[in-house]
């Protein structure tokens, strides 16, 4: 599937995406690149349903350009990042508040794509707004420092005592520079890049890189070395929806099942590990192929995944007829289909509220076509219940693709395609288990000169704090896990 | 009650580590080793080759890994076979800086000696039980499930007297994994301030040591050990969980030894 390009002016833009939008497509992301001192370039891309993803570049001044979220809501945390990064005013916007970097003045900001930034560029919370009003209304921070084991974020909950009413979230403590940090690596080296932007979504990223370089390669990938991309990708679907589960599971104070299901989550991270030598599937996928077959044989690695779904199996069935266990989860963090359509909602989310998209389906890649992946499309409820009653046919659907992809394998003949890019800028994308990842990689001769990585976690995490409607702080930790995002990849 | 029944059905999961060794400690490869200790003619353009700077080539040719910068990508073990072959086991983690490179550190015997002896005089008192407050500093996420895992059936760290703990003020031992991102330096040093005496610190992974793959990014620090007094390095990208358990028990003086199994 390739990527179409087009040209528009700034102003145009937004009215150019809104009609996209009105004919059906989804908006899946916005990215600018520095130009030079006094430009830069957005660009929008667009999903079409059963197609590909097309981008849509638009000059504008490095000033301010009119703002799209007003008329394409979706963008809202997109334009904020542009801020954060640039400088630059999105005119219109309607809530300019930092997101990923919170910065004094906009003359000093890293500017991706651009000459190299300052050597550090230290976060300033003083530029961050507080607003508490209304009677007995108390703001109470949930984070940087979480409780648990989890990623630093900060949610600050706004509640009168009990209800939510309105949730600020603060990614930005632990911005690392990521997209920055692309710009003049060979291919190598953006890949180890790739593989740590979100490291529980190690192959996801690692595949939706190595697409978009391969689209510059024109080279297709070897059937095995695709058959191999998918095994990984699939057994990392599972330890991701398992961790989910297991999340659920500790919210609500299930202590077997929590060890029960953190005893499958570890077993599938030892099979990846002796898979390929690493517990998340790293150093697998290069572009244009695999760096090598599987350390395991055919029948090995089949009794190992018969062994922990005769384990696994039945601890997901008990656990959706436990019924203090569904209380908690029926009707809490609904996120109504109407607004998941609207935002472009992404993976299990979108899925549990109607979206039905899938980039292994709607575009697939490597051997997906081949062994046609079956989409969750029934469900629609939009809950905590439904993201995990999608999360656990999903573990279902991975285990057979695993299997019919560790069939099919014949690892003789080559499983890498030698790789040399054209100049020029590649998208590629890649289903993880968050949802679709978007890659956008520029080069010139043979160096990375812009990477913009969008993770579906990125996406998702803009929703999180309107699903809250007549839920109460008690069922914070279920709505949380049950989104099951990854701030890395947020924060970048 | 038919989750308390399901509980019984596999037996006991847990590893013996460290009353016994695992299997499973030495199933995956956990660090570089450099095979070949001579002096290599081309040992600069070795170690342009890595992508970390991990690799340090001497003036007078001989090659060290720094496995507090090692990502474990293993560009060096597939480009030189015949000076750098994988390592196995877990046990990497060390007391000091120094000593994560390898094959032969500066550091005298003796100077470590002491600063093992300092670490356990200062930890008597925690010895047999241990609460644990993790942060992260800007990780990519894999390292938390990594320390999560601990507390899964297979690792069950409780079994050793080691808790979590959501309060810094109920915590002995600060795990802290992630490159050093800016923006958690002020809540890194608040955390530490609103602990109690006497303090660990673990600076868990390669990012927390070294910064790994993000050093001198504009939005991180070099990893933690400028923030925070770090008394434990565990390498790894991320550290698996043995590598953490040897780390934290390294801190407490209950690390297996090479002549005998302590407890």
């Amino acid at each position: 599937m390739t990527t179409s390009w087009t040209e528009t002016s700034p102003t145009a833009l937004a009215e150019r995406l809104r009609a996209g939008r009105d004919a059906g497509r989804r908006f899946a992301g916005l990215y600018a690149t520095a130009v030079d001192a006094s430009h830069l370039r957005l660009t929008a891309l667009m999903a079409t349903p059963g197609g590909g993803i097309d981008a849509v570049d638009a000059l504008a001044p490095a000033a301010r350009y009119p703002a799209l979220t007003p008329r394409l809501p979706a963008a809202f945390w997109y334009e904020r990042v542009i801020h954060d990064l640039f400088g630059t005013i999105p005119d219109g916007h309607p809530r300019l508040d930092p997101l990923i970097l919170p910065l004094p003045d906009d003359a000093t900001r890293p500017r991706p794509g651009g000459a190299p930034c300052p050597a550090a560029l230290d976060p300033d919370d003083h530029v961050l707004a507080r607003r508490v009003l209304g009677t007995g209304l108390c703001t109470i921070p949930h984070g940087p420092v979480r409780s648990g084991v989890m990623e630093s974020v900060e949610y600050l909950v706004e509640t009168p005592g009990e209800d939510i009413p309105h949730l600020q979230i603060r990614p930005y403590y632990k911005h690392r520079g990521v997209e920055k940090r692309f710009e003049g690596l060979d291919l190598a080296g953006g890949l180890l890049v790739a593989e740590r932007v979100e490291g529980v979504a190690t192959v996801a990223h690692a595949l939706a890189y190595a697409h978009a370089v391969e689209a510059l390669c024109g080279v297709p990938v070897p059937p095995a070395a695709g058959l191999i991309r998918v095994l990984h990708a699939e057994l990392e679907r599972i330890a991701n929806h398992l961790d989910v589960v297991l999340r659920l599971c500790d919210a609500a104070g299930l202590g077997v099942a929590v060890a029960r299901f953190g005893w499958h989550k570890e077993r599938i991270l030892r099979l990846v590990g002796r898979l390929c030598g690493s517990r998340f599937g790293r150093g697998v996928v290069i572009p244009g192929g695999v760096s090598g077959p599987p350390r395991l044989s055919h029948t090995a690695l089949g009794a190992e995944l018969d062994r922990i779904r005769a384990a696994l199996d039945p601890d997901l069935r008990l656990l959706l007829v436990t019924s203090s266990f569904l209380d908690r989860l029926r009707g809490t963090g609904p996120l109504p289909p109407a607004r998941a359509d609207e935002h472009g909602a992404l993976g299990p989310v979108g899925r549990a509220s109607g979206c039905r998209d899938d980039d292994r389906v709607s575009r697939g890649y490597d051997a997906y076509p081949l062994l046609g992946p079956a989409m969750v499309d029934d469900v629609d409820t939009g809950d905590a219940l439904a993201r995990l009653r999608v999360r656990v046919r999903e573990i279902d659907e991975s285990f057979r693709l695993i299997r019919a992809a560790a069939d099919r394998l014949d690892t003789t003949g080559p499983l890498a395609a030698p790789c040399t890019p054209d100049d020029g800028r590649g998208i590629g994308w890649a289903e993880a288990a968050q949802g679709e990842v978007l890659y956008a990689v520029h080069v010139t001769g043979g160096r990375i000169t812009r990477c913009a990585p969008r993770s579906a976690s990125f996406h998702n995490l803009a929703l999180f704090g309107e699903v809250f409607t007549g839920d109460i702080l008690t069922d914070f930790p279920f709505v949380e896990a049950s989104f099951g995002l990854s701030i890395a990849g947020v924060a970048l | 009650m038919m989750w308390l029944l399901r509980g019984l059905r596999n037996g006991v999961l847990t590893t013996r580590y460290p009353a016994r060794p695992d299997p499973y400690q030495n199933s995956f490869p956990a660090a570089v080793a450099v095979t070949d200790a001579g002096r290599q003619p081309d040992a600069e353009q070795v170690a342009d080759g890595c992508p970390t700077g991990a690799i340090q080539a001497a003036p007078d040719g001989r090659l060290f890994v720094d496995r507090g910068r090692c990502i474990l990508c293993g560009a060096c073990v597939r480009a030189r076979p015949d000076l750098f072959a994988w390592q196995p086991g877990a046990a990497t983690a060390t007391a000091h800086r120094g000593t994560l490179v390898v094959p032969e550190s500066t550091e005298t015997d003796e100077s470590l000696a002491a600063l093992r002896a300092a670490l356990a005089a200062r930890v008597r008192r925690l010895r047999r039980s241990v609460h644990v407050r993790h942060v992260d500093a800007g990780s990519d996420g894999s390292d938390e499930w990594e320390v999560n895992a601990l507390f899964n059936p297979v690792y069950d760290v409780a079994r050793l007297g080691i808790f979590l703990t959501a309060s810094p003020r109920h915590a002995d031992l600060l795990l802290v994994t992630g490159a050093g991102a800016r923006g958690m330096t002020e809540p890194l040093r608040r955390t530490l301030d609103a602990m109690p005496r006497p303090i660990v610190v673990i600076a868990a992974g390669t990012d927390a040591i070294s910064g790994g793959l993000f050093a001198g990014s504009y939005a991180t620090l070099p990893g933690v050990g400028d923030t925070l007094p770090v008394d434990v390095w565990a390498p790894g990208n991320p550290a698996s969980p043995f590598t953490l358990l040897h780390a934290i028990l390294l801190a407490l003086g209950r690390a297996p030894t090479d002549a005998g199994v302590r407890r």
